[in-house]
């Protein structure tokens, strides 16, 4: 599975009396919204077909997101 | 007023009988951060904003509606040839008892809306950073529920609106921009 370029990780504490099997890490994700304060004008975009797909015009602004059930977490 | 028509925003299609899913997407319906509280809260807001968002506001608040029809149709399709049996083994036992196979604005722990979901402080900054965070909330229940199906189908309708959420908080947050910005006026003292 590609690595999403906006998924953030962390590894948290683990205690030694933990009840369950510890998770390695968590994860988050920080989208493409949070680095443009406004949107220039000009971006290239996408035939209005893959638009659809997408949810969004343009390609900068577009997140993809994987189910954690595929990625086994 | 509104010109309706009659077709979804985007097409969903369900693949997998999966009546507990159901359970959880109506979060989206009915729940604080769904489309519902979403749509009321923009639209409401709308008159007490600065005149250069009101049509943001306008804009995104109808589209939240259409996608409370995509949710509904999703919820509706993995219920409406449920048995009672069914329903009992998805967690929709006690929905079943209330509402038959009626959907319901409530979220998925069973509780009705409330319009205490959402807020009109009448202060344009604090309304619209209420909105980026709502649509951020949004976009994380969407996440959790892409994670609890393995439908490819049903994901790819919820990763649709997923997207909408994150286009809908940098125009929230490009709103902000404008009316912060008083440089274009002229002033005379």
């Amino acid at each position: 599975m590609k690595a999403n370029p906006e998924e953030r990780v962390y590894s948290v504490f683990h205690s030694p009396f933990d009840p369950c099997p510890p998770k390695p890490y968590r994860t988050y994700v920080v989208p493409v919204n949070q680095f443009i304060v406004f949107q220039p004008p000009g971006l290239p975009q996408f035939s209005p077909a893959e638009a659809l797909r997408h949810g969004t015009l343009w390609p900068a602004l577009y997140s993809p997101y994987t189910s954690r059930k595929f990625k086994g977490e | 007023m509104w010109v309706y028509e009659k077709k979804l925003q985007y097409p969903v299609r369900v693949s997998k009988c999966d009546p507990r899913m159901a359970k959880f997407l109506i979060e989206q319906y009915g729940g604080a951060d769904g489309e519902l509280a979403a749509a009321l809260r923009y639209l409401n807001q709308r008159y007490t904003i600065p005149d250069k968002v009101i049509g943001l506001l306008n804009d995104i608040g109808t589209e939240e509606f259409a996608h409370l029809e995509m949710i509904a149709a999703m919820v509706f399709k993995l219920t409406k040839d449920a048995t009672v049996e069914e329903l009992e083994a998805a967690g929709l036992g006690a929905h079943y008892a209330n509402h038959d196979n009626a959907l319901y604005y409530e979220n998925a722990a069973g509780v009705p809306w409330t319009a205490s979901y959402i807020q009109a402080k009448g202060d344009p900054i604090a309304d619209l950073y209420e909105d980026i965070a709502a649509e951020e909330k949004a976009r994380a229940t969407y996440q959790w529920l892409i994670d609890m199906t393995d439908d490819v189908d049903l994901q790819d309708s919820l990763k649709f609106l997923r997207e909408r959420e994150i286009i809908h908080s940098i125009r929230f947050r490009e709103a902000v921009e404008i009316i912060k910005d008083d440089r274009a006026t002229k002033k005379i003292f």
